[in-house]
């Protein structure tokens, strides 16, 4: 007979080790830093309000082009609206989307995780068919029909966003649930007579805290990748408000003569999703968690 | 304790270290999986169906929804009598499950067609797209993996690195709209939108193909960097066989397993991904129907393109199960 449970063991090997190393890591949270600054105290620096429209200043270009204005950094969108208020202003609603998805998600994908790896057996069994049926869910047709049927708004693209995207946590809340519930601590713990909750919450979430910390960063990135799909087709955040997508999809008619417009909103999305998991990246091999996906 | 139904591929994998020879009552074994693989399948396509229809009853009353905004309540009245939405809840689900199961989805409430024509001239659009995209995912992915594997740590490995990396960052939509700029207006070779001609299908494989770049290139990377460090690749070279023979006879079969059945996940994926690029593109397939359908308030279609994009991912996430038991041996005993 193979044994099965020694197959499934992580192995400790190159794979997961450094590749970009402390470099990227440090690249990742400068560029998370850089966007977090941007969208806390933004729209202050920038004079320009990203809501006032000024239709005889249209599509004007960013600095580094021919017939760009002094007060618009970055040119002005199709309405006249400056567009690097706008950028600003959308790197907030993109961290807010990434950190809210992130939240909703983890705590049903963590609770069903855990849950799962720690029990075995029968419940077990529930939430791998949980896991197996949300990852046959086609996630964007079912969040666009979400977003179609109950109206555009940012609450509404986070919960739907949160309540699809809990797969990865579940999946790695449960393996590492399962390599840490027959250490001695947890041993330990039943022999002081310690509660089910007890362990849970007091030794089993802490020993994978680290795991989940690269899974937040990875759902972070889909989720505000996500969010700019769902924008983009028209069916995430309402305008006027200037997510990333949404000025990609605005700006798409005019492309061919401004590429400008969908390239700025295209590379602020890139750099930050590209941050992200910079950080993501760096925070697994800082905390040596084997890679499980 | 041995493996359950959900740890497909898309949780860790060994490396495999023994070879591919079918061994004892393997058959039987196989079967048993298959069997029991198949059962779970239908059962989460009925979870699936069961939500598919929650889903489309979420706007609270469809036949205003369906009547439109200048609608009487006389009008509304007449829509709800004529699609049915006056009888219980449970006797419409069990009046469309019952006529889904044997393909009969009802009638388009804009195209004035069955559901079922509708999809049936569609799929064949995103599932070329999906192979498309898959074939071309492929072709990059899996020599960029055993080139950084074999200059592990070098500059090359971390540039093949960077790119998955960047791969990932860079939104498909955005990138199929760069493409359009570069590809169809400045440069001119091939059509910007629509469905007519294989060149239609050359811009979106390529960005559908980049949604899969990063993680085929990983797998086949950490694949071969394992498969390259193990035994029989020692035993190989004490042989004094030639390295083109190691690298591509031993280390790249074993290290192609998980790549093979991943890529039947990737394409059950890339089927469910398909339609912000088939929207972008204006290409007609299921995605760009089930957008469509989503605009216009379309209910039966939109159940039923979450329902056969679902059931794709089922039937490919078995196929990968059962592939991955018919090459290593060692899945098979379920």
């Amino acid at each position: 007979m193979s044994e099965p449970i020694a197959i499934q063991a992580p192995q400790p090997s190159s794979t997961g080790s450094s590749r970009i190393g402390t470099a990227g890591f440090a690249i990742g949270i400068a560029i998370v830093g850089l966007v977090v600054v941007a969208a806390v105290i933004g729209n202050a620096l920038v004079p320009q309000d990203p809501f006032i429209q000024d239709l005889g200043n249209r599509l004007k270009p960013p600095f580094w082009m021919e017939g760009s204005q002094a007060g618009h950094l970055l040119g002005t969108d199709q309405l006249g609206r400056d567009y690097l208020a706008r950028l600003v202003y959308g790197a907030r609603i993109s961290l807010l989307i990434g950190i809210m998805t992130v939240i909703t998600s983890g705590v049903i994908g963590i609770t069903l995780g855990v849950l799962g790896g720690f029990f075995g057996g029968r419940v077990d069994d529930v939430v791998l068919f949980a896991i197996t049926t949300r990852l046959s869910i086609p996630v964007v047709l079912v969040a666009l029909a979400v977003v179609g049927l109950m109206g555009s708004g940012l609450g509404l693209v986070v919960a739907t966003l949160g309540l699809l995207l809990w797969d990865r946590f579940a999946v790695v809340a449960r393996a590492t649930t399962m390599q840490v519930r027959n250490h001695d601590y947890v041993s330990a713990a039943w022999c002081a007579g310690a509660s089910t909750s007890h362990i849970l919450i007091k030794e089993i979430l802490p020993n994978i805290a680290s795991h989940l910390a690269v899974v937040a960063t990875l759902e972070m990135a889909l989720a505000i990748l996500l969010e700019a799909a769902l924008s983009f087709l028209g069916l995430g955040v309402p305008p006027p408000l200037p997510s990333w997508g949404l000025m990609i999809a605005e700006g798409k008619d005019y492309m061919f003569f401004s590429p400008w417009v969908i390239m700025i909103p295209g590379v602020a999305l890139a750099v930050l999703v590209l941050g992200i998991n910079l950080v993501g990246d760096g925070l697994r091999n800082l905390l040596g968690a084997e890679r499980l996906r | 304790m041995g493996r359950q139904f959900g740890d497909t591929v898309a949780f860790a994998w060994p490396a495999r270290e023994c070879g591919g020879a079918l061994v004892g009552p393997g058959v039987l074994v196989m079967l048993r999986l298959i069997a029991r693989r198949l059962a779970i399948g239908v059962l989460v396509a009925f979870t699936v169906m069961t939500l598919a229809f929650l889903l489309t009853r979420l706007s609270g009353d469809l036949a205003i929804s369906i009547a439109g905004p200048s609608a009487t309540q006389a009008d509304v009245e007449i829509v709800r009598k004529a699609y049915g939405l006056d009888r219980p809840l449970y006797v419409q689900f069990f009046a469309w499950t019952g006529r889904a199961m044997v393909g009969d989805f009802g009638q388009s409430y804009f195209f004035k067609d069955s559901v079922a024509n509708l999809i049936q001239k569609r799929l064949p659009i995103t599932l070329t797209l999906g192979l498309v995209g898959l074939s071309l995912a492929l072709v990059i992915s899996i020599p960029l993996g055993i080139l950084a594997a074999l200059r592990e740590n070098t500059w090359i490995d971390r540039s093949v690195t960077l790119f998955t990396m960047v791969g990932q960052a860079v939104p498909s939509f955005w990138l199929a709209l760069i493409l359009m700029i570069v590809l169809g207006l400045q440069l001119g070779v091939l059509p910007i939108s629509g469905t007519g001609t294989w060149q239609h299908f050359v811009m979106p494989g390529i960005v559908l193909a980049f949604t899969a770049i990063p993680a085929l290139t990983r797998l086949t990377r950490s694949g071969m960097i394992e498969a390259m460090a193990s035994d029989y690749i020692r035993t190989a070279r004490a042989k004094g066989l030639s390295r083109a023979r190691i690298i591509f006879k031993h280390a790249l079969r074993n290290a192609a397993i998980p790549v093979v059945s991943i890529a039947a996940v990737q394409l059950g994926f890339m089927l469910g991904g398909s339609i912000v690029i088939e929207t972008v593109f204006a290409l007609h397939g299921v995605g760009y129907l089930g957008w469509e359908s989503i605009a216009k308030n379309d209910f039966p279609v939109v159940q039923a393109v979450v329902l056969v994009l679902a059931v794709f991912y089922i039937g490919l996430t078995l196929l990968a199960d059962i592939l991955n038991a018919l090459l290593d041996p060692r899945l098979r005993t379920g």
